[in-house]
């Protein structure tokens, strides 16, 4: 059972990126950032937000850092994704952005 | 976010203003759910600007979780009365209590929602802290 736990832990997962516009009026403001930091929380997945596909890259499940990325409307926020559920995360999060974090 | 997760870290507000700690709340259950336990405490026992350690003590018990308890203070009084709280605390309780070197407000904010992605409460502690990082 180590052997395999270590096995997995030892495992790499592919960097996944995609980009989406922030339609939100006041971009990434406090409550967006709130309900972002929440939903990347629900993953195992490391989720890193940069608003230049170059970064920096800003640890998307700490909500302090990503309220000051203050990300304004209109900006394009890139994702950089890895991890078992990288996939279903980078879905949710793009998902997120396109929806406006439920306030557009 | 939608219902309230009892394993998730308890915050509890600390004010000398009620309506300070009752805004504070607000903006908590508003931005970050009810997936958090939370009580805000404010006022001196007279109704005045102040803090009480009864306040503070209900207050923690009202927002009591088996993770811990995570207390924001504003000013001076509300941090020795919530210390004073916490050492008035059962044993058992009194190590899973922490009060946060934070501003209150965004403090408050922050730590619920650290809290509602279910980190323990050193965690939760350590990011309502980063605003003065």
């Amino acid at each position: 059972m180590h052997d395999a736990n270590a096995n997995r832990a030892a495992q790499t997962f592919a960097t996944l990126t995609a980009s989406a516009v922030l339609v939100n009026p006041v971009g990434l403001h406090a409550r967006p950032s709130v309900k972002l930091t929440q939903l990347a929380k629900g993953f195992t997945a490391k989720i890193e937000i940069a608003l230049a596909t170059d970064g920096p890259w800003t640890d998307a499940k700490s909500p302090v850092k990503v309220m000051r990325v203050k990300a304004p409307q209109g900006a394009t926020l890139h994702f950089r994704i890895a991890g078992p559920d990288g996939e279903a995360a980078l879905a949710a999060m793009l998902a997120l952005v396109h929806d406006g974090f439920g306030e557009a | 976010m939608s219902s309230l997760r009892p394993g998730n870290v308890g915050i509890v507000i600390v004010s000398h203003s009620p309506k300070i700690a009752e805004g504070a709340a607000d903006m908590v259950r508003q931005m970050v759910g009810d997936a958090v336990p939370l009580a805000w405490t404010g006022g001196d026992v007279d109704g005045g600007l102040g803090t009480n350690v009864a306040g503070i003590l209900e207050a923690i018990e009202t927002a009591w979780s088996p993770a811990g308890v995570a207390i924001l203070v504003d000013l001076g009084g509300a941090e020795t009365n919530s210390e004073m709280a916490v050492e008035m605390l059962p044993e058992d309780r009194r190590a899973r209590v922490l009060v946060c070197n934070a501003p209150v407000v965004e403090g408050a904010v922050i730590a619920a929602t650290e809290s509602s992605g279910g980190s323990p409460l050193a965690a939760v502690k350590r990011s309502a802290e980063e605003f003065y990082a």
